[in-house]
């Protein structure tokens, strides 16, 4: 069986890579179901493909999280090459903030998130150094 | 021009934890408190402003039937950690539209051990993936896609801060958070009164890095309330309630304007930073005439931001603020002399009021040990993530 994205916009297919949905009016990108448009109002999307490399724009090493939740883990956000910023775990670097690095440079990539009782496996993403 | 609108009474209980109370036991020991500070009586209150976000609905008319059912509207507020200013500015608005010449702001909270408050722990899921909410999400997203822990997320609006202007490193943000856990010991309604060295404050446990534990606001149980009035009414009143009521010169609430990116990390700037120089507009008063402020360090890596947000540095200068010692209680511009939240405690909807009472309290000079001598002016600020922000500015009765 194939594995399923942890959120809609995790393509797998042919990715991996993330979609947003993008106001044709403004540009502005998100990445939930849309009503409207949070900046211009506007009522019409388009999905559009997000850049796959970026930089690190901040990070936290979370510590101390919701029970189930993995610690210590490098949580963060990521500019896309593209602009559109990202929320994202770090992964592939140490919890560390002497190997974390304010605007380093990072890629996407996919991660396991566990397998259902039918055997379908879950997927979800991070951002990764690259080097 | 509408009216002005004072502080006639106000009242905060001790912060910290308090088994044999109950919302409503602190609730009405806060507005019971305001009332005797105002010299007024519930049957003088025209308008109600109630706020609680963990506890029962409809908190204030459970109130009201402890402290007085006059049938007067209530209005049931909610605003995450502004809540208590949002409660007293609704009752602000309704003095200012001309419906009350008197109204009456609670905000309450139980919440010692209540713990770290995340967004999280979806119901476990059943046993096949099921998509789920707006992100179509099969399973909760705290923890796989970023963080929603409130230290997490305010840990990364400080790192921002600090890799964009530079010299905001732990020791830093640790420091700040020294500075509040000092002024806490002399605020005996401070839920922590304990002087932390910098070291002890860096070993703690850490949370969400650069926020170690007394670097988080701490949660605890506690209320406070505050009786308003037009300055017509007021006027009307004794020399001595006259004396010692404070003039509310500014009084604004601001939701997030978009930005780039705010959905992804909430923007706790933009809006801070609006609600401030309206309030600065709406006082005639600058960022200079400042003698003390109270503002939202619902985390180390928060204060620093809203040195800047508020105005009390130059742009991109909140570390050398820091640094000067300017916000130190015998600094040029005391910051959170009450302890602030990592050491007063943070009962969320009694911040927001409570702020308010640490400012009138020295503006009235009746702080005691913790007296900012000769103090006139201040600021209190709130911010609630989602969000909402609230500034008040407060000056001394000239009357």
């Amino acid at each position: 069986m194939d594995p399923i994205p942890l959120v809609d916009y995790l393509v797998l297919d042919d990715g991996p890579y993330l979609v947003a949905n993008e106001c044709t009016r403004c540009q502005a990108r998100y990445f939930d179901r849309r009503s409207g448009c949070a900046k211009c109002g506007g009522q019409e999307f388009r999905t559009v493909r997000i850049a796959d490399t970026g930089t690190l724009r901040t990070f936290t090493i979370v510590h101390f999280a919701a029970e189930g939740v993995e610690v210590p883990f490098v949580a963060g956000i990521v500019d896309c090459d593209d602009g559109t910023s990202v929320r994202s775990n770090i992964v592939n670097v140490s919890p560390d903030p002497h190997d974390v690095r304010m605007g380093m440079k990072v890629r996407l990539t996919t991660v396991p998130v566990g397998v259902d009782e039918s055997g379908v496996q879950a997927v979800g993403f991070g951002f990764e150094p690259a080097q | 021009m509408a009216e002005n609108v004072w502080i006639l009474g106000i009242h905060m209980t001790k912060f910290g934890k308090h088994k044999d109370k109950d919302l409503l036991d602190l609730g009405a020991e806060a507005a019971i408190g305001a009332l005797q500070d105002a010299g007024v009586s519930i049957a003088d209150i025209g308008v109600i402003g109630a706020g609680n976000l963990m506890g029962a609905p409809g908190f204030g008319q459970l109130l009201q039937k402890q402290i007085g059912q006059t049938g007067v509207p209530v209005f049931n507020v909610a605003n995450a950690c502004a809540t208590g200013a949002t409660a007293l500015r609704v009752a602000i608005m309704a003095i200012k539209a001309g419906e009350a010449d008197t109204g009456l702001a609670v905000g309450v909270e139980k919440l010692a051990g209540a713990g770290l408050l995340t967004g999280n722990a979806r119901a476990t899921e059943g046993g096949h993936w099921v998509r789920d909410g707006r992100y179509g999400a099969v399973a909760a997203l705290d923890g796989r896609v970023g963080t929603e822990t409130m230290p997490g997320v305010f840990a990364q609006i400080g790192m921002e801060y600090g890799h964009k202007y530079g010299g905001a490193d732990f020791e830093l943000f640790a420091s700040i958070s020294e500075k509040n856990h000092a002024h806490s010991t002399l605020n005996p309604k401070a839920a922590y009164t304990k002087r932390l060295t910098l070291e002890e404050i860096m070993n703690d446990v850490m949370i969400a890095y650069p926020n170690t534990r007394p670097m988080c606001s701490a949660n605890c149980d506690g209320a406070a309330a505050a009786v308003v009035i037009s300055e017509t009414k007021l006027r009307t009143l004794s020399r001595e309630q006259q004396h010692r009521a404070v003039k509310v010169s500014a009084s604004v609430l601001t939701s997030d304007p978009f930005q780039e990116a705010c959905q992804v990390l909430p923007d706790v700037n933009t809006l801070t930073r609006q609600a401030a120089a309206m309030a600065y507009e709406q006082a005639g008063i600058g960022p200079e005439d400042l003698d003390l402020v109270e503002l939202h360090d619902c985390f180390a890596t928060a204060e620093l931001v809203h040195y800047d947000n508020l105005q009390l540095c130059e742009p991109g200068g909140a570390v050398d603020f820091f640094k000067s010692g300017a916000p130190w209680r015998d600094g040029r511009l005391p910051v959170n002399v009450s302890g602030g939240l990592q050491s007063k405690g943070h009962p969320i909807s009694a911040t927001g009021i409570a702020n308010i009472w640490e400012i009138a309290t020295h503006l009235r000079g009746e702080a005691g040990d913790r007296q900012i001598p000769g103090a006139k002016v201040g600021l209190a600020h709130v911010i609630g993530l989602g969000s909402a922000c609230g500034v008040h500015v407060l000056e001394k009765s000239g009357l």
